[in-house]
């Protein structure tokens, strides 16, 4: 555990030092804001004291921005070797992982709590329901560990940063929206399968303030199949 | 600590890197791993620092199984790769602590351990700097450091002198040799003077067999077998010189070297020596003898044959 943060750690100030993380923070809070409250079906135009529009832009720019973090955290390693030597430090497979896991959860952490603002300031518009903004936090925040984990397991199929990047996109699209679409052309045992499969299902009721097993049944394993599949990929050593 | 590698193989796709391979080494040994390039050196090493699990044998540090216990056995390692990757965008200090904090190092003792490090490896001009601004010399220097900071019983470095300059390659090298004193060293390196400078023992490994294993000293004589001299000898008519030569008893052969002077090479009769013949020989002719030098085989023949076939 505590080699799994002293990862996590090193990664979180990678981050920091390569402006990554700035720029992060700073088209993520930009993006959001401008949708949440200036443009399109904004908080005005709804009229209504509700985070349903900004949760609704930040499904959409963290879907983007995750897989920019997640590209390098095993590429960028293989590729310059330094894998190599963190392998041969005491720590095992698992902890490189998670510890890489655990700084880009954080890091996405911190932009949603810069947004944590909003939320106050529309509590003083109107009535707010304040249990189905935490359960939508709740979901961008699982919605966000299964995308950094569908990244490190795209990252640690190559070495190449731009080609984790478009693999984890690739990934990405079909439980963003591919699945969900599919589903609504099909009926029957298909129909269903697929919408189960279909992320924004899930995050969607959880979102509307209804936490069920069967939401974090599907999230925890779309978390945990990608670094599973990244583990047992790492531990081939075929760099 | 000991370092026992039994029947090892290594096989990539159809390839195998290395063959059934076994050695020891002991404590307070530096053993030089000699070979031309894809000879299974690199290999050996992975298996050895536990990042490559063998397809067989078994490898031990002491009482531990690398392929059982790596996490034990990773703490009793310092490793320099190949190549000497490093994190570029951090500052050399930051990551000498990532390192320290890795290797389970008590919290109270990393600064102590850093400054350390820094005095040792002669890094203090350039603690503060970004690894990727570093030259290739001074990475190299941080490899080193990070590879000794936990004061490792067992160290593994793969050309650790590649690139360097030759007051930089003789400072490594001196480093290396106080540090062997307590310590069990595997390095690897092409350059074979380095080999001959700052190891105990040899083993020379191609196609992923050991061909060769023994002390520099050792191989030299089992390569050598009988002596060979080189002479110059002056005043005296080079056939003739040539016909004397021969009748002694203790010469096996004479060879005259190209050009015009007087000067033969001499191979004595197994496990004799001509000198004192030779000598009584150009006394007795009132021949001049300015040149009687015993030809060394050098390293490098011995590597040339024992690679190229």
């Amino acid at each position: 555990m505590k080699e799994t943060w002293i990862i996590a750690r090193r990664e979180l100030k990678s981050f920091f030092n390569s402006l990554m993380a700035y720029i992060l923070l700073i088209a993520f809070l930009g993006f959001s804001g401008f949708f949440t409250w200036i443009f399109g079906a904004d908080v005005f135009m709804v009229g209504q004291a509700s985070m349903q529009s900004f949760f609704g832009i930040a499904y959409w720019t963290l879907f983007f921005f995750i897989p920019g973090l997640t590209m390098g955290l095993l590429a960028e390693e293989t590729r310059s070797g330094t894998i190599e030597l963190l392998l041969t430090k005491p720590v095992t497979d698992w902890q490189v992982i998670l510890g890489k896991f655990l700084s880009t959860l954080i890091l996405i952490c911190v932009a949603l709590a810069f947004t944590l603002p909003y939320y106050i300031t529309i509590s003083t518009l109107g009535p707010l329901d304040h249990g189905s903004v935490w359960t939508g936090y709740l979901g961008l925040i699982l919605m966000s560990a299964s995308y950094i984990s569908i990244g490190i397991f795209a990252s640690s199929i190559s070495k190449n940063q731009i080609v984790a990047f478009l693999a984890a996109l690739l990934i990405g699209i079909f439980f963003h929206i591919i699945f969900g679409v599919l589903a609504g052309n099909s009926g029957g045992w298909l129909g269903n399968t697929l919408n189960y499969l279909n992320l924004s299902t899930h995050f969607e009721s959880i979102s509307r303030g209804v936490i069920d097993t069967k939401d974090l049944v599907y999230f925890l394993s779309l978390i945990a199949i990608p670094l599973i599949l990244a583990e047992s990929r790492l531990a081939t050593r075929k760099f | 600590m000991d370092i026992i590698v039994e029947n090892l193989t290594k096989i990539y796709g159809t390839q195998r890197a290395v063959d059934n391979i076994s050695f020891k080494v002991h404590t307070g040994e530096v053993l030089g791993f000699l070979g031309p390039n894809g000879a299974g050196k690199t290999t050996t090493m992975k298996a050895i620092t536990s990042f490559l699990v063998p397809n067989s044998g078994t490898i031990r540090l002491g009482d531990y199984s690398v392929t059982d216990q790596p996490l034990e056995v990773r703490k009793m390692i310092g490793y320099l790769p190949e190549d000497n990757p490093l994190y570029n965008e951090m500052p050399v200090l930051d990551y000498l602590k990532f390192v320290a904090q890795l290797q389970g190092i008590d919290k109270s003792r990393i600064p102590e351990r850093i400054r350390e490090m820094i005095k040792t490896c002669g890094l203090e001009g350039e603690k503060h700097k970004k690894i990727g601004e570093l030259s290739k010399g001074y990475r190299q220097r941080v490899g080193l450091a990070q590879a000794l900071i936990h004061d490792p019983e067992v160290l593994v470095l793969d050309e650790p002198t590649a690139g360097l300059d030759p007051n930089q390659i003789i400072e490594i090298r001196d480093l290396i040799k106080a540090i062997g004193r307590e310590k069990t060293i595997i390095l690897s390196s092409h350059i074979l003077a380095e080999v001959e400078a700052t190891c105990d023992r040899i083993l020379i490994i191609n196609k992923g067999k050991i061909v060769a294993d023994g002390t520099p000293e050792n191989l030299r004589k089992k390569a050598q077998g009988q002596e060979m001299l080189r002479l110059t000898i002056e005043e005296g008519d080079k056939d003739a010189v040539m016909k004397a030569l021969q009748k002694l008893h203790s010469v096996d052969w004479v060879n005259p070297v190209a050009g015009k002077a007087n000067r033969f090479d001499v191979q004595s009769r197994p496990n004799e020596s001509s000198r004192r013949d030779v000598f009584d020989l150009c006394v007795q002719n009132k021949w001049v003898l300015t040149e009687m030098t015993v030809v060394e085989t050098k390293l490098e023949d011995i590597f040339h044959e024992l690679t190229m076939n």
